[in-house]
């Protein structure tokens, strides 16, 4: 191995609580960070959705037991945590869901130049956020 | 042509990661197909959406059939992706593994719970 092959640079020094929250990523970089993140958030309330899809179909109590979960509670927990929840869960497929239609847009027409890149991750970013807070409105029952 | 099976098998290179890069897209499609048939059949219902209206979407034959194909494609679907975090930050084999089994024993267990409450009604 030759001197200069040796000392290539390898940085395996980033330290995620003091050196992340620096990092000032593109666009781009965001929709990538976030669509991993809001896979994960859904993997992990996996069981929630699942008992809210199982709750909302199975019967007429079950279902009302459902809605009260989110207008009174469920159990201990408070009703507006779990439309806190329930909106965390709506953010996560909305990013994840126009992330995936990007990947696939840009898997198919080969869509890989850096403005398209770019300009597409704003759209997928001002999209989401924008049906969030729209249904975060709904939600809360402001309309 | 050099021996590329047994202790011998390449586990990197051309073609390796294809099945899985299909599978996550193809999968990615059925579910979003999927959402949009369940959206536009919410949003035209007429009247406010009760019991009887929400639960009716999921009720008939083919619409159990595709939600199953849906809770199949998301099990695929998130598998690949939650492996992929794992294999990105969890460098420890021992680690890794455990949490592949558990992943996987989250995943077949949210299914099975998932086909359980669709198939009762």
């Amino acid at each position: 191995m030759t001197e200069t092959a040796r000392q290539r640079p390898e940085f395996r020094n980033i330290n995620a609580i003091s050196d992340l929250p620096n990092y000032r990523l593109p666009a781009a970089g965001w929709v990538s960070i976030l669509h991993r993140v809001s896979g994960a958030l859904m993997f992990l309330l996996m069981p929630f959705i699942i008992w809210m899809f199982d709750a909302s179909i199975t019967s007429e109590i079950s279902f009302a037991k459902f809605a009260a979960a989110f207008n009174v509670g469920l159990g201990f927990i408070p009703g507006w945590f779990m439309k806190l929840v329930a909106l965390a869960i709506i953010w996560a497929y909305l990013h994840h869901f126009i992330a995936g239609i990007r990947h696939l847009y840009m898997d198919s027409f080969h869509a890989v130049t850096k403005e398209f890149g770019k300009s597409s991750a704003v759209v997928t970013l001002v999209l989401s956020l924008g049906l969030t807070v729209v249904l975060a409105a709904k939600l809360f029952g402001l309309y | 042509m050099s021996v590329n099976h047994g202790s011998k098998r390449i586990t990197t290179g051309a073609h390796y990661g294809l099945r899985d890069w299909l599978a996550q897209r193809i999968t990615a499609a059925l579910m979003a197909a999927f959402t949009v048939l369940v959206l536009v059949q919410f949003i035209f219902t007429s009247g406010p959406v009760g019991y009887e209206e929400w639960a009716g979407i999921f009720a008939t034959q083919w619409m159990k059939f595709l939600t199953f194909v849906t809770i199949l494609s998301l099990l695929y679907h998130a598998w690949i992706g939650i492996r992929d975090i794992w294999m990105d930050y969890i460098k420890p084999l021992g680690l890794r593994l455990f949490l592949h089994v558990a992943s996987l024993v989250w995943l077949i267990g949210c299914a099975g719970w998932a086909v359980q409450a669709l198939w009762r009604l």
